[in-house]
């Protein structure tokens, strides 16, 4: 697909490396059947993004056997395959050959959002009533009299009923929800507001009075709709992106049975006992010994060790690594729900953090402005009655103080800055998971980093390339090619060279390394005890050692490869921007002191605690939020997700655990570690524009309560003075926007060429 | 006055149908795909070829 430049602003930056296509077992498991024994398998391919791909796309899908359909769904980078039949097609293999990664996607997560639809259907309802109100109502300003009046007043009152009940339903079951469990929110004034002024504007009208304020009441709904929904498709938007990235954990496993059967059981059925086959590219699903095999697990995403953990018979094997090179025989040992997957969700369950004790700016300001508000039309009730004694006057010139003051530049003061924000951010390709989040990342003063996998890429980086002979290097490269190693993956991207003798007959050899065959010579690219086994030097199974690969010719060595896990792209920055504004930064990591020492110091990290469990994050986390710092915790692995729950914010990169991702409130789907002062810098201006429109809102009211106790305000002038100070308020939540633009846009990330290339051949 | 007795319902019947168009488009699945549906329009429909000719 040469019509797809790459950089498409979704596509993620860099694959998984390791990403293995689903068998079709796995396939089957996550499809969900239709109706006439049709079924549909829904696939994300995030680098769909033309009308090229569409239909490249669905034609080459609709070529293959037993699919009835295929529809790709642009906005959400997803398609839709039904399909019939015992076996599944091919489609992975279909859209590999035009170079779109796919991975599946779980049907439940699919499911229409109803909130959505109730929020449109609303704002709809709402804005079909505020308009013809708003009409009727302009006649009547102008002079409508008598029994023209009446009509319109009448009208208006009918047209009104179905916008306060549709649309104004949403505000009565959220207000009454926070009144029952004794809290106060931005939408109890408003509810109070809306029905107090129809109720009078309905008294008026069967009493042919002059003012009613049916427009105010339902216009405020309308506006007040518009902010509610455009921050939940915001918000929706995120979480969408968030969980159309690939699935980390497996859905099953190939159990082989007493008989000799394989059968594809998925993982929460898994019991201990079974014996499970496990294929290169494919994570452990449940904890387990291993029977027979070698192979390389990656336990990254787990412990956060960053060097591959070779492993042979009777090894233990944690639930979640990944299985680099060779098939494995494995006997579970625990099943699923006592996984350490498992441990890792009873452990982010205990560590509520933050989030559960914060409370949002605008339910504190309501909190403090509602009594206020409401005190005062009371005052006002009873200021009027001393002075004139007729109740009617003062009732309706208390009502009129409410309405003036219900708060729709208050109510629209913060959702639509946090959505102006939240755009901004989506832009950069952070996905931000609601509002609160970002007040509470403006508030931090102390970030934590977990280091596999968030500093670093969790991926080794071959540092002695120049030191090696570039013949070798050469011959090295071919072979590695043949590997899924990460260490061959390192050194495979130096391919290229010409001139060496080609490599033929590869074969690797699971947990030791690869071996190939050129013109009568024997080169072996692995471990140093067997590569070199001429030179035996007992460097083997040395821990916490990358110097042990080398190449050797007829078993005498003849390379040294040396490896370093890759730091992230701008991670020095990032770090220094953070120390540049004010956040303090440490880092705790599962890794060996070793390995964090050097990260530590490459990164101008002072503070840093290396071999923590999962649970020793939690207190890490603790103790720093006892002695009264706010903290942002940065991560991925499934041992860093309950300290991400515990933190008071926190963020995971898009290759994130599963868990972590969903743990996480902001999720960024770049390579570079800029997003996090980034969202960090958005969030700090966004806090200051909520504050300075709440400001405005308060100011509007200081001019506005006076005329309002005075007896002067007419329905004319409670439209124009509402309408006035929303105005206002979106405008200076723009400005967040306008700032933006002319801020440096981020240094475009650079691809990985070697992961994403053949993606866009 | 005689006016405004066709007149309002008129206008009232115009905007119910444009809303009730507006609820239609959104149940029957217009907007799932924005973004789609703007690409879409360059693609050729089925069974001619890029010149516009029938295929086969």
């Amino acid at each position: 697909m040469s019509c797809c430049a790459p950089g498409a602003e979704m596509a993620l930056e860099f694959a998984n490396a390791a990403s293995a296509v689903p068998s079709s077992d796995e396939i089957k498991l996550a499809s969900c059947a239709l109706d006439g024994g049709c079924r549909q398998t829904d696939l994300s391919v995030p680098s769909v993004h033309c009308a090229g791909c569409i239909q490249a796309i669905e034609a080459a899908l609709a070529k293959l056997e037993n699919i009835d359909s295929a529809r790709v769904n642009l906005s959400t980078k997803r398609v839709s395959v039904r399909w019939r039949g015992e076996q599944v097609p091919p489609f992975f293999a279909a859209l590999s050959r035009l170079g779109y990664q796919a991975h599946l996607f779980d049907p439940e997560i699919q499911e229409k959002d109803r909130t959505l639809s109730e929020l449109i259907r609303a704002v709809a309802v709402a804005g079909f009533a505020a308009g013809n109100i708003m009409l009727l109502s302009v006649s009547v300003w102008s002079g409508a009299e008598g029994a023209t009046r009446d009509l319109f007043h009448w009208l208006s009152a009918l047209i009104a009923i179905p916008a306060l009940a549709f649309a104004g339903g949403i505000y009565f079951r959220s207000a009454a929800n926070a009144l029952r469990h004794g809290r106060m929110n931005m939408d109890v004034p408003i509810v109070v507001g809306v029905s107090l002024a129809y109720a009078m504007s309905l008294y008026e009208t069967i009493n042919h009075g002059e003012h009613a304020y049916f427009d105010a009441s339902v216009s405020l709904l309308f506006f007040l709709l518009i902010g509610r929904t455009l921050d939940h498709v915001m918000r929706e938007r995120a979480r969408m992106a968030v969980n159309g990235l690939s699935r980390l954990a497996s859905r099953g496993s190939l159990v082989l049975r007493d008989d000799g059967k394989r059968e594809y059981v998925p993982v929460a059925e898994l019991t201990p006992g079974l014996r499970l086959l496990i294929v290169a590219g494919e994570r452990i699903p449940v904890d387990g010994d291993i029977l027979s095999g070698n192979s390389d697990l990656d336990c990254s995403i787990v412990s956060g060790e960053s060097a591959p953990k070779a492993v042979g018979a009777g090894a233990h094997v944690q639930a979640g690594t990944l299985n680099l090179t060779g098939p494995l025989t494995m006997l579970a040992t625990a099943a699923a729900k006592d996984s350490f997957l498992a441990e890792m969700v009873r452990l982010m369950e205990a560590a509520e953090g933050g989030r559960s004790r914060y409370r949002r700016i605008a339910d504190r300001v309501s909190a403090l402005y509602a009594p206020v508000v409401h005190l005062a039309a009371f005052v006002t009730f009873l200021g009027w009655m001393v002075a004139s004694g007729d109740w009617h006057r003062a009732l309706t010139i208390a009502i009129a103080v409410l309405i003036i003051t219900c708060p729709c530049a208050l109510g629209l003061a913060v959702p639509i800055v946090q959505v102006v924000a939240a755009r901004r951010l989506f832009e950069a390709g952070v996905m931000v998971k609601d509002g609160s989040a970002m007040e509470r990342l403006a508030a931090i003063d102390t970030a934590v980093f977990d280091k596999t996998g968030t500093l670093t890429l969790g991926r080794p980086k071959l540092v002695n390339a120049s030191s090696i002979d570039p013949t070798m290097l050469a011959i090295a490269a071919d072979m590695a090619v043949h590997s899924h190693h990460p260490f061959s993956r390192a050194i495979a991207s130096y391919a290229g060279y010409s001139g060496q003798p080609s490599v033929e007959s590869v074969t690797e050899h699971p947990g030791f390394g690869v071996e190939a065959i050129t013109e009568g010579n024997t080169w072996r690219l692995g471990r140093r005890g067997w590569a070199g086994w001429k030179a035996r030097t007992g460097g083997e199974g040395k821990l916490g050692g990358y110097g042990g690969t080398v190449l050797s010719k007829n078993g005498n060595i003849v390379a040294c490869f040396a490896f370093e896990d890759a730091l992230r792209q701008d991670a020095k920055a990032t770090i220094r921007e953070l120390k540049d504004a004010g956040v303090s930064v440490d880092m705790l990591s599962g890794d060996t002191a070793n390995a964090c020492g050097e990260v530590a110091k490459s990164l101008g990290i002072e503070s840093f605690v290396p071999a923590l469990l999962p649970s020793g994050k939690v207190e890490w986390i603790g103790s720093l939020t006892g002695a009264g710092h706010k903290v942002l915790m940065v991560g991925d692995g499934l041992n860093d997700t309950p300290a991400l729950r515990a933190a008071h914010v926190s963020m995971a990169p898009a290759t994130a655990a599963d868990i972590g991702r969903q743990a996480a409130d902001f999720v960024f789907l770049r390579e570079s570690l800029l997003a996090v002062p980034l969202a960090m810098d958005v969030s700090r201006r966004a806090g200051r524009l909520i504050r300075q429109n709440i400001a405005i809102a308060i100011v509007y009211n200081a001019f506005a309560v006076p005329i309002a106790v005075l007896g002067h305000v007419t329905p004319l002038i409670a439209a124009i003075a509402m309408s006035a100070s929303s105005l206002i308020v979106i405008a200076n939540a723009m400005r967040l926007q306008a700032t933006a633009k002319t801020a440096p846009e981020a240094v475009p990330a650079r691809r990985r060429t070697d992961l994403v290339g053949a993606a866009h051949p | 006055m005689t006016t405004l007795v066709y007149l309002i319902p008129v206008a009232l019947f115009l905007g119910a149908l444009g809303l009730s168009g507006f609820l239609w488009a959104l149940r029957s699945g217009q907007y799932e795909d924005l973004d789609g549906a703007a690409e879409r329009i360059l693609i050729e429909p089925d069974g001619r070829d890029s010149e516009g000719r029938p295929s086969n």
